[in-house]
């Protein structure tokens, strides 16, 4: 089900520079960017059911109001800030399911042993040198390893990872519409990074790359 | 409280502060910690490296897309509003 990921091509993502010399329909484009929509719906909520909604949703507000964007390169960015305030609505909306954070979600030990100490709390062997981060910003490559350990964060931690890096809420916001205690926020977005840092060290950083 | 922090400590502190705003004394005694370490700034630089991808990942702006990104200011440090 995920062989689609990739291929949200005429809204721009991953795609190369579309033929213009056809200008699609407006309902042509949103259609287009349907797939651009799932796979960060889906990233964020962790509930493909829930992300068709909150895509759904979207598709139809936006039908509903095509006069809400200027111009073809803006709505992208338009479809995408209606659809952060479903995924918000949606996450509200199973705030119970979304909260429970299980104990079987993450049982390993402190992620920050991944990195590696010596009983005195020095490092093994010093962090490895990731290099210039231009480089990697401009391999679409790069993006497809950080969206697939992304995808890998255990759900609970993955969405409240997304609700910081994704809709950019505050620390504040996400125990507010969660219910959450900062403590508990803190220990699974701790988690979330030091797993994110190791999977990209593993499958980008410490891989040589074919160029 | 001492201001000496172990690397792992540091490590703690440095991805904590992705999410919160440290304490005053944790805020001092990482820098510290960061002036004195020679792999805990290499540490950092992966945080920062992981900030900045974030960042572009988040506004789109990942390769192969044409135009609609030209407007996207990058920020210089990464910073983003807490």
């Amino acid at each position: 089900m995920h062989c689609k990921r990739w291929s949200a091509a005429a809204c721009g993502y991953w795609s190369t520079p579309i033929d213009t010399s056809a200008t699609p329909t407006f309902e042509q484009q949103l259609v287009d960017c349907r797939d651009y929509l799932l796979r960060f719906a889906r990233l964020q909520l962790r509930n493909d059911a829930w992300a068709e909604d909150a895509v759904s949703e979207t598709v139809l507000a936006a039908l509903a109001k095509p006069q809400g964007f200027a111009n073809r390169s803006q709505l992208k960015t338009w479809l995408v800030g209606i659809l952060k305030h479903k995924v918000i609505d949606a996450l509200r909306h199973h705030r119970r399911e979304v909260s429970g954070l299980s104990a079987g979600d993450d049982e390993d030990a402190d992620p920050l042993e991944y990195l590696g100490f010596k009983a005195d709390g020095h490092f093994l062997q010093a962090p490895a040198d990731w290099g210039n981060p231009e480089q990697h910003i401009s391999s679409r490559q790069f993006f497809e390893v950080l969206d697939a350990c992304t995808d890998k964060l255990p759900p609970a931690q993955g969405r409240l990872f997304l609700m910081r890096e994704w809709l950019e809420l505050s620390s504040e916001d996400i125990c507010k519409e969660l219910n959450l205690t900062p403590t508990n926020l803190y220990v699974q977005l701790h988690r979330a990074r030091l797993r994110l840092r190791e999977c990209l060290e593993l499958n980008w950083f410490a891989t040589p790359k074919a160029t | 409280m001492t201001i000496r922090r172990t690397c792992k400590e540091a490590a703690a502190l440095m991805i904590a502060r992705e999410d919160r705003v440290l304490p005053l004394a944790d805020r001092l005694a990482l820098r510290v910690h960061l002036a004195v370490c020679a792999a805990c700034p290499a540490f950092q630089r992966q945080i920062l490296t992981m900030r900045n991808v974030m960042q572009q990942w988040r506004n789109y702006e990942t390769p192969d897309q044409a135009g609609a990104t030209a407007d996207v200011q990058r920020q210089g440090d990464g910073g983003k509003p807490r």
